[in-house]
């Protein structure tokens, strides 16, 4: 009896994988019809562009950036905590628990070269991504005392439509060089 | 009085091995619980990058994987060693994506559909010209919910 268990104990030991599978989620945006071209308009002010050219190396609003500040240049842009005139504009809106409530507007656009090496990318990704949890968890801190993991999903909700997760990534443009 | 007596030399008196099966069926019922078998078997090699922000996959039963890396050193000979996708238990190309997102698709019930996610194992090497046509092979296959895979590091 004792024999048969090891034996299937050693087996489970052996073919054990207890890897939980974890990933930056996202949704891609569907494919434009062809007919009908809806280009938004976005205005300039509107819009946080981050490209990533192939030798790794990040332009940002049309100047050169490492990409260990690009988190904090983020947070600016998404929040834009005192109402400078070249940062996204606010719009009001009702919001649960907080009644009316000023959301900004901004749009990151994210555009790399074929080039780019998947590394890079993941690193500008999850920089953006961590800007905006940055901001949710500020404003949960501020709002209800605790952090945004812990709050309930209403509350959860509330604080997404205000720090609405917006990253675009332009269609892909083949500029230059084969392939 | 109390007598004290010393029975020769006993020493240390031998372990009881009586609860010895119990203790192995635990483990066992533990691992036997806490095993996932893997089902496919990886012809590339993937270093997945390394992030903060990532999140746990729920329900494992409606995400689908696509491989993308270098081929392990017994395809190279093959297949070279630029990267490649793997679909299942082969190598396949671009094309092929679709095909493999609808048989996904119809290999779930109804119901979990819509819910269809596609977890993106990619190599941290591979440049993204070959993941930005995946993706856009995705977008015509309507399976719009991606994640990039990649392993949980806390940083400061």
């Amino acid at each position: 009896m004792a024999d048969i268990a090891f034996l299937l104990l050693i087996f489970f030991l052996v073919t054990t994988t207890m890897n939980v599978d974890t990933g930056l989620a996202r949704m891609l945006p569907p494919i434009a019809d062809s007919n009908e071209k809806t280009t938004q308009d976005v205005k300039q002010r509107n819009i946080f562009t981050v490209l990533i050219n192939k030798s790794d190396r990040l332009l940002v609003e049309g100047k050169p950036m490492d990409v260990s500040i690009l988190r904090e240049k983020a947070k600016e842009f998404i929040a834009n905590p005192n109402n400078d005139p070249d940062l996204p504009e606010k719009e009001v809106k009702q919001i649960d628990y907080f009644g009316a409530y000023e959301v900004p507007k901004g749009v990151i656009s994210l555009q790399n070269d074929r080039g780019t090496s998947y590394s890079m990318y993941m690193h500008v990704q999850n920089e953006l991504v961590a800007a905006y949890n940055e901001l949710r968890n500020e404003l949960a801190r501020s709002r209800f005392g605790k952090y945004y993991d812990d709050l309930l999903e209403d509350q959860q909700k509330a604080i997404q439509a205000i720090y609405q997760m917006r990253i675009s990534e332009a269609e892909p443009k083949s500029v230059g060089g084969k392939k | 009085m109390a007598k004290f007596e010393r029975k020769g030399k006993t020493g240390m008196p031998a372990i009881s091995t009586a609860s010895l099966p119990d203790i192995v069926f635990m483990l066992l019922f533990f691992f036997m619980v806490s095993t996932t078998l893997r089902e496919t078997e990886l012809f590339v090699k993937i270093k997945l990058p390394e992030a903060s922000e990532v999140v746990k996959l729920e329900k494992k039963s409606l995400v689908s994987y696509i491989y993308i890396g270098p081929p392990a050193r017994q395809y190279q000979s093959l297949f070279g060693t630029d990267s490649r996708i793997q679909l299942n238990d082969s190598f396949k190309t671009l094309t092929d994506i679709r095909d493999f997102i609808s048989s996904e698709r119809e290999a779930m019930s109804e119901s979990d559909r819509p819910f269809l996610q596609t977890s993106l194992k990619i190599d941290e090497d591979t440049r993204m010209g070959i993941v930005t046509d995946v993706k856009q092979e995705l977008r015509k296959a309507s399976a719009l919910k991606i994640s990039y895979s990649a392993r949980r590091v806390i940083h400061d």
